[in-house]
Protein backbone atom coordinates (compact mmCIF):
# COMPACT_ATOMS: atom_id res chain seq x y z
CA UNK A 1 0.00 0.00 0.00
CA UNK A 2 1.06 3.83 -0.84
CA UNK A 3 2.71 5.26 2.80
CA UNK A 4 -0.24 7.35 4.41
CA UNK A 5 -0.24 11.10 3.39
CA UNK A 6 -0.71 13.61 6.02
CA UNK A 7 -4.03 13.53 5.62
CA UNK A 8 -7.27 11.88 3.50
CA UNK A 9 -9.34 13.50 0.94
CA UNK A 10 -12.07 11.40 2.63
CA UNK A 11 -12.79 10.21 5.95
CA UNK A 12 -15.63 8.15 6.59
CA UNK A 13 -15.52 7.56 10.98
CA UNK A 14 -18.10 5.09 11.68
CA UNK A 15 -20.91 6.43 9.55
CA UNK A 16 -24.38 4.96 9.50
CA UNK A 17 -27.87 6.14 8.01
CA UNK A 18 -30.95 5.15 9.30
CA UNK A 19 -34.13 6.19 7.48
CA UNK A 20 -37.31 6.33 9.47
CA UNK A 21 -40.71 5.80 8.35
CA UNK A 22 -43.54 6.24 10.67
CA UNK A 23 -42.26 4.26 13.58
CA UNK A 24 -40.10 1.83 10.88
CA UNK A 25 -36.42 2.47 11.04
CA UNK A 26 -34.55 0.85 8.08
CA UNK A 27 -30.65 1.07 9.00
CA UNK A 28 -29.09 0.81 5.65
CA UNK A 29 -25.35 2.23 6.04
CA UNK A 30 -22.68 0.96 8.47
CA UNK A 31 -21.47 1.63 10.62
CA UNK A 32 -18.70 2.09 7.98
CA UNK A 33 -14.76 3.29 8.15
CA UNK A 34 -13.74 4.54 4.63
CA UNK A 35 -10.34 6.23 4.16
CA UNK A 36 -9.64 7.71 0.84
CA UNK A 37 -5.98 9.09 -0.10
CA UNK A 38 -5.44 12.06 -2.53
CA UNK A 39 -5.69 11.24 -5.84
CA UNK A 40 -6.37 7.55 -5.40
CA UNK A 41 -9.25 5.72 -7.46
CA UNK A 42 -11.76 3.42 -5.05
CA UNK A 43 -14.22 1.34 -6.28
CA UNK A 44 -16.97 0.20 -4.07
CA UNK A 45 -19.44 -2.51 -5.25
CA UNK A 46 -21.82 -4.06 -4.18
CA UNK A 47 -25.43 -6.31 -4.17
CA UNK A 48 -28.35 -3.99 -4.92
CA UNK A 49 -29.94 -2.46 -1.99
CA UNK A 50 -27.19 -2.00 0.22
CA UNK A 51 -26.99 1.89 0.24
CA UNK A 52 -24.28 2.88 -2.06
CA UNK A 53 -26.35 5.34 -3.34
CA UNK A 54 -26.85 6.52 0.16
CA UNK A 55 -23.03 6.30 1.27
CA UNK A 56 -22.64 8.73 -1.70
CA UNK A 57 -25.43 10.65 -0.68
CA UNK A 58 -23.93 11.38 2.95
CA UNK A 59 -20.27 11.88 1.34
CA UNK A 60 -21.77 15.41 -0.98
CA UNK A 61 -23.55 16.11 1.99
CA UNK A 62 -26.82 15.96 0.42
CA UNK A 63 -27.97 13.80 3.72
CA UNK A 64 -26.52 13.71 6.91
CA UNK A 65 -25.38 10.37 8.64
CA UNK A 66 -27.33 9.66 11.53
CA UNK A 67 -24.19 8.68 13.88
CA UNK A 68 -20.35 9.00 12.66
CA UNK A 69 -18.71 11.98 10.83
CA UNK A 70 -17.53 12.66 7.63
CA UNK A 71 -14.05 14.21 7.10
CA UNK A 72 -13.06 16.45 4.16
CA UNK A 73 -9.05 17.35 4.18
CA UNK A 74 -8.33 16.39 7.56
CA UNK A 75 -10.99 17.94 9.18
CA UNK A 76 -14.76 17.63 10.12
CA UNK A 77 -16.56 18.73 7.22
CA UNK A 78 -20.77 18.85 8.77
CA UNK A 79 -21.61 21.18 5.93
CA UNK A 80 -20.26 19.96 2.60
CA UNK A 81 -22.19 20.92 -0.10
CA UNK A 82 -20.29 22.38 -3.52
CA UNK A 83 -17.30 20.71 -2.02
CA UNK A 84 -17.50 17.59 -3.72
CA UNK A 85 -18.36 17.05 -7.24
CA UNK A 86 -21.18 14.51 -7.44
CA UNK A 87 -22.47 12.39 -10.90
CA UNK A 88 -25.50 10.69 -10.67
CA UNK A 89 -26.17 7.40 -11.84
CA UNK A 90 -28.70 9.33 -13.89
CA UNK A 91 -27.69 11.92 -16.40
CA UNK A 92 -29.22 14.68 -14.90
CA UNK A 93 -28.91 16.91 -17.20
CA UNK A 94 -31.60 19.69 -17.77
CA UNK A 95 -33.81 19.47 -20.88
CA UNK A 96 -34.00 23.25 -21.08
CA UNK A 97 -30.49 24.00 -21.31
CA UNK A 98 -27.75 23.67 -23.82
CA UNK A 99 -25.40 20.92 -23.68
CA UNK A 100 -22.61 23.80 -23.33
CA UNK A 101 -25.31 25.64 -20.15
CA UNK A 102 -25.65 22.46 -18.90
CA UNK A 103 -21.65 21.27 -18.45
CA UNK A 104 -21.11 25.14 -17.10
CA UNK A 105 -24.19 24.69 -14.42
CA UNK A 106 -21.20 24.52 -11.61
CA UNK A 107 -19.24 27.24 -12.90
CA UNK A 108 -22.61 29.74 -12.96
CA UNK A 109 -23.74 28.40 -9.88
CA UNK A 110 -20.73 29.93 -7.66
CA UNK A 111 -21.08 33.10 -9.82
CA UNK A 112 -18.50 32.78 -12.44
CA UNK A 113 -19.71 34.82 -15.56
CA UNK A 114 -21.07 32.80 -18.35
CA UNK A 115 -18.71 33.76 -20.84
CA UNK A 116 -15.60 32.77 -18.48
CA UNK A 117 -17.06 29.83 -17.86
CA UNK A 118 -17.84 29.10 -21.81
CA UNK A 119 -14.16 29.43 -22.36
CA UNK A 120 -13.45 27.01 -20.11
CA UNK A 121 -15.89 24.57 -21.19
CA UNK A 122 -15.07 25.10 -24.63
CA UNK A 123 -12.03 22.84 -25.35
CA UNK A 124 -13.54 20.33 -22.71
CA UNK A 125 -16.30 19.68 -25.35
CA UNK A 126 -14.18 20.00 -28.25
CA UNK A 127 -11.69 16.96 -26.17
CA UNK A 128 -15.12 14.81 -25.54
CA UNK A 129 -16.45 14.74 -28.91
CA UNK A 130 -19.05 17.03 -28.13
CA UNK A 131 -18.00 20.35 -29.92
CA UNK A 132 -20.62 19.94 -32.53
CA UNK A 133 -23.69 19.43 -30.07
CA UNK A 134 -22.40 22.53 -27.98
CA UNK A 135 -25.75 24.41 -28.69
CA UNK A 136 -27.74 20.70 -28.96
CA UNK A 137 -30.26 19.93 -25.99
CA UNK A 138 -30.37 16.94 -24.23
CA UNK A 139 -32.84 15.44 -26.11
CA UNK A 140 -31.32 15.42 -29.17
CA UNK A 141 -28.22 13.76 -27.99
CA UNK A 142 -27.66 10.15 -27.53
CA UNK A 143 -27.34 8.31 -23.94
CA UNK A 144 -23.64 7.89 -23.99
CA UNK A 145 -23.07 11.63 -25.07
CA UNK A 146 -25.53 12.41 -22.39
CA UNK A 147 -23.33 10.57 -19.79
CA UNK A 148 -20.54 12.53 -21.44
CA UNK A 149 -22.25 15.97 -20.84
CA UNK A 150 -22.64 14.83 -17.10
CA UNK A 151 -19.22 13.70 -16.75
CA UNK A 152 -18.31 16.84 -18.13
CA UNK A 153 -20.19 19.53 -15.70
CA UNK A 154 -19.07 16.86 -12.92
CA UNK A 155 -15.46 17.85 -13.79
CA UNK A 156 -16.36 21.86 -14.16
CA UNK A 157 -17.41 21.52 -10.29
CA UNK A 158 -13.66 21.84 -10.34
CA UNK A 159 -13.66 20.08 -7.16
CA UNK A 160 -10.54 17.56 -6.09
CA UNK A 161 -13.23 14.74 -5.22
CA UNK A 162 -15.37 12.90 -7.78
CA UNK A 163 -18.16 10.75 -6.58
CA UNK A 164 -19.43 8.65 -9.65
CA UNK A 165 -22.68 7.07 -8.79
CA UNK A 166 -22.84 3.96 -11.74
CA UNK A 167 -22.29 6.51 -14.36
CA UNK A 168 -22.55 4.29 -16.69
CA UNK A 169 -25.33 1.67 -15.43
CA UNK A 170 -28.25 3.15 -17.90
CA UNK A 171 -26.16 2.48 -21.47
CA UNK A 172 -26.01 -0.25 -23.40
CA UNK A 173 -23.19 -2.94 -23.22
CA UNK A 174 -20.48 -1.71 -26.24
CA UNK A 175 -21.37 2.39 -25.20
CA UNK A 176 -20.51 1.25 -21.61
CA UNK A 177 -16.81 -0.66 -22.90
CA UNK A 178 -16.09 2.53 -25.24
CA UNK A 179 -16.71 5.23 -22.40
CA UNK A 180 -14.99 2.84 -19.52
CA UNK A 181 -11.96 3.13 -21.86
CA UNK A 182 -12.22 7.03 -22.76
CA UNK A 183 -12.50 7.38 -18.56
CA UNK A 184 -9.39 5.18 -18.08
CA UNK A 185 -7.13 7.04 -20.34
CA UNK A 186 -8.43 10.42 -18.74
CA UNK A 187 -8.08 10.30 -15.67
CA UNK A 188 -4.70 9.35 -15.39
CA UNK A 189 -4.27 13.09 -16.39
CA UNK A 190 -6.95 14.30 -14.34
CA UNK A 191 -5.66 14.52 -10.72
CA UNK A 192 -8.93 13.91 -8.80
CA UNK A 193 -9.56 11.12 -6.06
CA UNK A 194 -12.65 9.45 -7.62
CA UNK A 195 -15.08 6.92 -5.72
CA UNK A 196 -17.04 5.03 -7.95
CA UNK A 197 -20.24 3.25 -6.78
CA UNK A 198 -21.06 0.56 -9.63
CA UNK A 199 -22.17 -3.18 -9.77
CA UNK A 200 -19.97 -4.07 -12.28
CA UNK A 201 -17.19 -5.92 -10.81
CA UNK A 202 -15.12 -5.48 -14.59
CA UNK A 203 -15.44 -1.69 -14.41
CA UNK A 204 -14.64 -1.32 -10.88
CA UNK A 205 -11.32 -3.44 -11.35
CA UNK A 206 -10.76 -1.76 -14.47
CA UNK A 207 -10.30 1.80 -13.02
CA UNK A 208 -9.77 1.82 -9.15
CA UNK A 209 -6.59 1.23 -7.11
CA UNK A 210 -8.79 -0.60 -4.77
CA UNK A 211 -11.82 -1.67 -4.67
CA UNK A 212 -13.91 -2.25 -1.51
CA UNK A 213 -17.12 -4.89 -1.50
CA UNK A 214 -20.08 -3.69 0.51
CA UNK A 215 -22.37 -6.32 2.50
CA UNK A 216 -25.76 -6.34 2.13
CA UNK A 217 -27.55 -3.62 3.74
CA UNK A 218 -27.21 -2.45 6.17
CA UNK A 219 -24.30 -1.96 3.95
CA UNK A 220 -20.62 -2.42 5.20
CA UNK A 221 -17.11 -2.73 3.97
CA UNK A 222 -16.16 -6.57 4.58
CA UNK A 223 -13.68 -6.66 2.37
CA UNK A 224 -10.89 -4.70 0.70
CA UNK A 225 -8.80 -5.76 -2.70
CA UNK A 226 -5.79 -3.63 -3.80
CA UNK A 227 -5.59 -3.38 -7.91
CA UNK A 228 -1.70 -3.74 -8.40
CA UNK A 229 -1.68 -3.47 -11.70
CA UNK A 230 0.10 -1.19 -13.93
CA UNK A 231 -1.31 1.99 -15.02
CA UNK A 232 -1.73 3.25 -18.02
CA UNK A 233 -4.30 0.13 -18.11
CA UNK A 234 -4.77 -0.85 -21.43
CA UNK A 235 -8.96 -1.54 -22.08
CA UNK A 236 -7.20 -5.70 -23.01
CA UNK A 237 -6.30 -5.92 -19.21
CA UNK A 238 -9.58 -7.21 -18.56
CA UNK A 239 -8.61 -10.61 -20.39
CA UNK A 240 -5.09 -10.49 -18.03
CA UNK A 241 -4.94 -13.30 -16.09
CA UNK A 242 -4.04 -11.32 -13.05
CA UNK A 243 -6.92 -9.41 -14.05
CA UNK A 244 -9.26 -12.56 -14.01
CA UNK A 245 -8.19 -13.79 -11.06
CA UNK A 246 -9.17 -10.21 -9.23
CA UNK A 247 -12.70 -10.67 -11.00
CA UNK A 248 -12.69 -14.23 -9.69
CA UNK A 249 -12.02 -12.78 -6.07
CA UNK A 250 -14.39 -10.12 -5.63
CA UNK A 251 -17.33 -12.25 -7.61
CA UNK A 252 -16.73 -14.95 -4.94
CA UNK A 253 -16.79 -12.21 -2.17
CA UNK A 254 -20.10 -11.03 -3.53
CA UNK A 255 -21.58 -14.39 -3.70
CA UNK A 256 -20.59 -15.56 -0.36
CA UNK A 257 -22.56 -12.60 0.87
CA UNK A 258 -25.39 -12.12 -0.67
CA UNK A 259 -26.99 -15.60 -2.84
CA UNK A 260 -29.57 -13.81 -5.09
CA UNK A 261 -28.90 -9.89 -5.36
CA UNK A 262 -25.77 -9.42 -7.42
CA UNK A 263 -25.76 -8.45 -10.85
CA UNK A 264 -23.28 -9.58 -13.04
CA UNK A 265 -23.17 -7.20 -15.61
CA UNK A 266 -19.95 -6.49 -18.06
CA UNK A 267 -19.19 -10.05 -17.90
CA UNK B 1 -45.46 12.61 -50.85
CA UNK B 2 -47.71 10.73 -48.76
CA UNK B 3 -47.14 13.38 -46.11
CA UNK B 4 -48.40 16.21 -48.51
CA UNK B 5 -51.24 14.33 -49.39
CA UNK B 6 -51.89 13.86 -45.44
CA UNK B 7 -51.55 17.43 -44.67
CA UNK B 8 -53.52 18.53 -47.79
CA UNK B 9 -56.62 15.92 -46.05
CA UNK B 10 -56.06 17.41 -42.50
CA UNK B 11 -57.07 21.07 -43.67
CA UNK B 12 -59.48 20.04 -46.43
CA UNK B 13 -61.14 17.94 -44.58
CA UNK B 14 -61.95 20.63 -41.55
CA UNK B 15 -62.64 23.19 -44.23
CA UNK B 16 -65.15 20.97 -46.09
CA UNK B 17 -67.07 20.85 -42.66
CA UNK B 18 -67.40 24.32 -41.77
CA UNK B 19 -68.86 25.12 -45.62
CA UNK B 20 -71.21 22.62 -45.27
CA UNK B 21 -72.46 23.81 -42.35
CA UNK B 22 -72.60 26.94 -43.59
CA UNK B 23 -74.38 26.27 -46.56
CA UNK B 24 -76.63 23.94 -44.75
CA UNK B 25 -77.64 26.64 -42.56
CA UNK B 26 -77.67 29.10 -45.29
CA UNK B 27 -80.42 26.89 -47.25
CA UNK B 28 -82.41 26.59 -43.94
CA UNK B 29 -83.33 29.94 -43.33
CA UNK B 30 -84.30 30.42 -46.65
CA UNK B 31 -86.14 26.78 -47.27
CA UNK B 32 -88.06 27.58 -43.90
CA UNK B 33 -88.67 31.21 -44.38
CA UNK B 34 -86.83 31.81 -40.97
CA UNK B 35 -87.25 35.69 -40.42
CA UNK B 36 -83.65 37.62 -40.08
CA UNK B 37 -84.34 38.59 -36.90
CA UNK B 38 -84.67 35.30 -35.11
CA UNK B 39 -82.05 33.16 -37.16
CA UNK B 40 -79.82 35.11 -39.70
CA UNK B 41 -78.38 33.41 -42.54
CA UNK B 42 -74.31 33.33 -42.78
CA UNK B 43 -74.49 35.79 -45.81
CA UNK B 44 -76.44 38.31 -43.73
CA UNK B 45 -73.92 37.84 -40.86
CA UNK B 46 -70.84 38.49 -43.22
CA UNK B 47 -72.97 41.52 -44.54
CA UNK B 48 -73.09 42.80 -41.11
CA UNK B 49 -69.51 42.08 -40.45
CA UNK B 50 -68.29 44.58 -43.78
CA UNK B 51 -70.90 46.90 -42.73
CA UNK B 52 -70.27 47.21 -39.50
CA UNK B 53 -66.82 47.19 -39.53
CA UNK B 54 -65.99 50.48 -37.86
CA UNK B 55 -68.59 49.93 -35.29
CA UNK B 56 -67.61 46.32 -34.35
CA UNK B 57 -64.05 47.38 -34.03
CA UNK B 58 -64.25 50.51 -31.65
CA UNK B 59 -66.19 47.51 -29.38
CA UNK B 60 -63.43 45.34 -30.03
CA UNK B 61 -60.91 48.32 -29.04
CA UNK B 62 -62.48 48.21 -25.96
CA UNK B 63 -63.32 44.45 -25.28
CA UNK B 64 -59.22 43.81 -25.97
CA UNK B 65 -58.05 46.44 -23.49
CA UNK B 66 -60.37 44.86 -20.92
CA UNK B 67 -58.68 41.20 -21.63
CA UNK B 68 -55.52 41.92 -22.27
CA UNK B 69 -55.25 44.20 -19.08
CA UNK B 70 -57.05 41.36 -17.16
CA UNK B 71 -54.87 38.54 -18.20
CA UNK B 72 -51.61 40.55 -17.33
CA UNK B 73 -52.57 41.24 -13.77
CA UNK B 74 -54.00 37.41 -13.79
CA UNK B 75 -50.54 36.73 -14.92
CA UNK B 76 -49.45 38.52 -11.92
CA UNK B 77 -51.50 37.14 -9.64
CA UNK B 78 -51.11 33.83 -10.51
CA UNK B 79 -47.06 34.00 -10.03
CA UNK B 80 -47.14 35.39 -6.53
CA UNK B 81 -49.82 32.73 -5.16
CA UNK B 82 -48.16 29.85 -6.80
CA UNK B 83 -44.67 30.66 -5.34
CA UNK B 84 -46.23 31.49 -2.19
CA UNK B 85 -48.08 28.17 -1.79
CA UNK B 86 -45.13 25.96 -2.97
CA UNK B 87 -43.05 27.85 -0.28
CA UNK B 88 -45.15 27.64 2.37
CA UNK B 89 -47.53 24.66 4.15
CA UNK B 90 -49.32 27.55 5.79
CA UNK B 91 -49.59 30.06 2.61
CA UNK B 92 -51.11 26.33 1.02
CA UNK B 93 -53.02 25.63 3.73
CA UNK B 94 -54.82 29.15 4.45
CA UNK B 95 -54.49 30.42 0.39
CA UNK B 96 -54.97 27.58 -1.54
CA UNK B 97 -59.16 26.72 -0.57
CA UNK B 98 -59.57 30.45 -0.84
CA UNK B 99 -58.17 30.02 -4.29
CA UNK B 100 -60.45 27.21 -5.41
CA UNK B 101 -63.68 28.46 -3.21
CA UNK B 102 -63.12 32.08 -5.30
CA UNK B 103 -64.03 29.82 -8.28
CA UNK B 104 -67.32 28.66 -7.06
CA UNK B 105 -68.26 32.51 -6.61
CA UNK B 106 -71.12 33.07 -9.61
CA UNK B 107 -69.18 35.78 -11.67
CA UNK B 108 -72.65 37.17 -13.14
CA UNK B 109 -74.07 37.69 -9.44
CA UNK B 110 -70.53 39.30 -8.75
CA UNK B 111 -71.10 41.40 -11.30
CA UNK B 112 -73.46 43.91 -10.29
CA UNK B 113 -71.74 44.50 -6.99
CA UNK B 114 -67.89 45.05 -8.42
CA UNK B 115 -70.20 47.39 -10.50
CA UNK B 116 -71.53 49.12 -7.62
CA UNK B 117 -68.04 49.07 -5.93
CA UNK B 118 -65.97 51.05 -9.20
CA UNK B 119 -68.92 52.02 -11.47
CA UNK B 120 -69.18 51.25 -15.28
CA UNK B 121 -65.09 51.75 -15.92
CA UNK B 122 -62.80 49.40 -17.12
CA UNK B 123 -62.50 48.90 -13.33
CA UNK B 124 -65.22 45.93 -13.25
CA UNK B 125 -64.31 44.10 -16.49
CA UNK B 126 -60.90 43.60 -15.77
CA UNK B 127 -61.41 42.19 -12.35
CA UNK B 128 -63.69 40.05 -13.78
CA UNK B 129 -61.45 38.74 -16.18
CA UNK B 130 -58.90 38.12 -13.67
CA UNK B 131 -61.53 36.43 -11.45
CA UNK B 132 -61.80 34.15 -14.68
CA UNK B 133 -58.39 33.74 -15.79
CA UNK B 134 -55.44 33.27 -12.64
CA UNK B 135 -57.18 30.24 -11.47
CA UNK B 136 -56.18 27.96 -14.49
CA UNK B 137 -52.90 29.70 -14.27
CA UNK B 138 -51.72 29.36 -10.49
CA UNK B 139 -53.18 25.65 -10.74
CA UNK B 140 -50.86 24.78 -13.70
CA UNK B 141 -48.44 26.85 -12.47
CA UNK B 142 -48.13 25.18 -8.90
CA UNK B 143 -48.09 21.69 -10.11
CA UNK B 144 -45.32 22.58 -12.25
CA UNK B 145 -43.25 24.47 -9.50
CA UNK B 146 -43.68 21.12 -7.62
CA UNK B 147 -43.54 18.51 -10.46
CA UNK B 148 -40.01 19.06 -10.93
CA UNK B 149 -37.85 16.38 -10.25
CA UNK B 150 -36.35 16.24 -6.52
CA UNK B 151 -33.03 14.77 -8.23
CA UNK B 152 -32.37 17.85 -10.20
CA UNK B 153 -33.02 19.63 -6.55
CA UNK B 154 -30.49 17.28 -4.94
CA UNK B 155 -28.09 18.08 -8.14
CA UNK B 156 -27.74 21.44 -7.96
CA UNK B 157 -27.56 21.85 -4.05
CA UNK B 158 -24.57 19.45 -4.40
CA UNK B 159 -22.99 21.56 -6.44
CA UNK B 160 -23.24 24.11 -3.33
CA UNK B 161 -26.60 25.82 -4.80
CA UNK B 162 -29.00 28.18 -2.44
CA UNK B 163 -32.17 27.61 -2.32
CA UNK B 164 -32.81 30.81 -4.54
CA UNK B 165 -30.29 29.60 -7.35
CA UNK B 166 -32.67 26.31 -7.39
CA UNK B 167 -35.82 28.23 -7.36
CA UNK B 168 -34.01 30.37 -10.69
CA UNK B 169 -32.23 27.24 -12.53
CA UNK B 170 -34.32 24.19 -12.07
CA UNK B 171 -38.35 25.48 -10.56
CA UNK B 172 -38.96 28.20 -12.47
CA UNK B 173 -37.42 26.66 -16.49
CA UNK B 174 -39.13 23.62 -15.18
CA UNK B 175 -42.60 25.12 -14.66
CA UNK B 176 -42.73 26.79 -17.70
CA UNK B 177 -44.51 24.09 -19.72
CA UNK B 178 -46.80 24.04 -17.30
CA UNK B 179 -47.36 27.63 -17.04
CA UNK B 180 -48.36 28.23 -20.67
CA UNK B 181 -50.94 25.27 -20.51
CA UNK B 182 -52.52 26.99 -17.78
CA UNK B 183 -52.46 30.73 -20.00
CA UNK B 184 -53.58 29.30 -23.42
CA UNK B 185 -56.71 28.05 -21.15
CA UNK B 186 -56.54 31.64 -19.41
CA UNK B 187 -56.42 33.37 -22.62
CA UNK B 188 -59.11 31.23 -24.58
CA UNK B 189 -61.97 31.67 -21.44
CA UNK B 190 -60.76 35.63 -20.96
CA UNK B 191 -63.10 36.61 -23.57
CA UNK B 192 -65.93 35.57 -21.69
CA UNK B 193 -64.86 37.36 -18.59
CA UNK B 194 -64.76 40.63 -20.15
CA UNK B 195 -68.36 39.62 -22.35
CA UNK B 196 -70.06 38.54 -18.88
CA UNK B 197 -68.51 41.92 -17.11
CA UNK B 198 -69.70 43.86 -20.25
CA UNK B 199 -73.62 42.61 -20.42
CA UNK B 200 -73.71 43.67 -16.50
CA UNK B 201 -73.15 47.53 -17.24
CA UNK B 202 -71.34 49.09 -19.45
CA UNK B 203 -71.50 51.72 -22.48
CA UNK B 204 -68.86 50.14 -24.62
CA UNK B 205 -67.65 46.89 -25.87
CA UNK B 206 -68.52 43.98 -27.57
CA UNK B 207 -70.51 42.39 -24.81
CA UNK B 208 -72.66 45.93 -24.89
CA UNK B 209 -73.11 45.84 -28.52
CA UNK B 210 -74.30 42.52 -28.66
CA UNK B 211 -77.13 43.18 -25.87
CA UNK B 212 -77.70 46.83 -27.92
CA UNK B 213 -78.44 44.84 -31.13
CA UNK B 214 -80.40 41.94 -29.50
CA UNK B 215 -82.34 44.89 -28.21
CA UNK B 216 -82.77 46.45 -31.16
CA UNK B 217 -83.33 42.69 -32.61
CA UNK B 218 -80.38 43.19 -34.97
CA UNK B 219 -79.33 39.62 -34.77
CA UNK B 220 -77.22 39.85 -37.57
CA UNK B 221 -74.99 42.16 -35.51
CA UNK B 222 -75.51 39.84 -32.34
CA UNK B 223 -73.90 37.38 -34.68
CA UNK B 224 -70.78 39.23 -36.17
CA UNK B 225 -70.12 40.30 -32.86
CA UNK B 226 -70.14 36.50 -31.55
CA UNK B 227 -67.93 35.45 -34.32
CA UNK B 228 -65.43 38.70 -33.58
CA UNK B 229 -65.68 37.35 -29.86
CA UNK B 230 -64.84 33.84 -30.66
CA UNK B 231 -61.95 34.97 -33.25
CA UNK B 232 -60.21 37.09 -30.75
CA UNK B 233 -60.15 33.55 -28.28
CA UNK B 234 -58.78 31.70 -31.00
CA UNK B 235 -56.14 34.36 -31.97
CA UNK B 236 -55.17 34.30 -28.15
CA UNK B 237 -55.20 31.35 -27.90
CA UNK B 238 -52.80 30.85 -30.94
CA UNK B 239 -50.50 34.10 -29.60
CA UNK B 240 -49.91 31.94 -26.44
CA UNK B 241 -48.66 29.01 -28.26
CA UNK B 242 -46.25 30.75 -30.88
CA UNK B 243 -44.98 32.71 -27.96
CA UNK B 244 -44.75 29.43 -25.94
CA UNK B 245 -42.90 27.72 -29.24
CA UNK B 246 -40.08 30.90 -28.76
CA UNK B 247 -39.55 30.40 -25.40
CA UNK B 248 -39.30 26.79 -25.04
CA UNK B 249 -37.07 25.94 -28.00
CA UNK B 250 -36.28 22.99 -26.29
CA UNK B 251 -39.64 21.38 -26.41
CA UNK B 252 -39.72 21.36 -29.64
CA UNK B 253 -40.29 18.15 -31.22
CA UNK B 254 -36.55 16.45 -31.31
CA UNK B 255 -35.00 16.19 -34.87
CA UNK B 256 -36.23 13.59 -37.58
CA UNK B 257 -34.01 10.33 -37.73
CA UNK B 258 -33.94 8.94 -41.32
Amino acid sequence: MKSAPLHWRVELRHVTKTFYRGRQALTVLGPLDLRVADREFVGLVGPSGCGKSTLLNVIAGIEQPTSGEVWLDGEPAPERLGRVAYMHQRDLLLPWRTVLDNAILPLELRGIPRREAAARALPWLERFGLAEFTHAYPAQLSGGMRQRVAFLRTLLADRPLLLLDEPFGALDALTRASLQEWLLTLWEELDRTVILVTHDVEEALLLSDRVLVLSPRPGRIVREIVVDLPRPRPYEIVTDPRFVRLKAEVLAELRARSTMEVQFDGT
Amino acid sequence: MARDRLLARDRIVPLLILVSVMLGWELATRVFQIPRWVLPPPSAVVQALIRDQRLLLRHLTVTLEEVGLGLIFSVLLAIVLAIGIVSSRLVERSVYPLVVASQAVPIVALAPILLIWFGYGLTPKVIVVVLVCFFPIAVNLVDGLRGVDPEFVDLVRSFGGTSWQTLRVVRIPGALPAFFSGLRVAAAVSVIGALIGEWVGSSAGLGYLMIRAASQFHTDRVFAAVLVSAVVSIGLFWIVGVVERIALPWRRPARTET
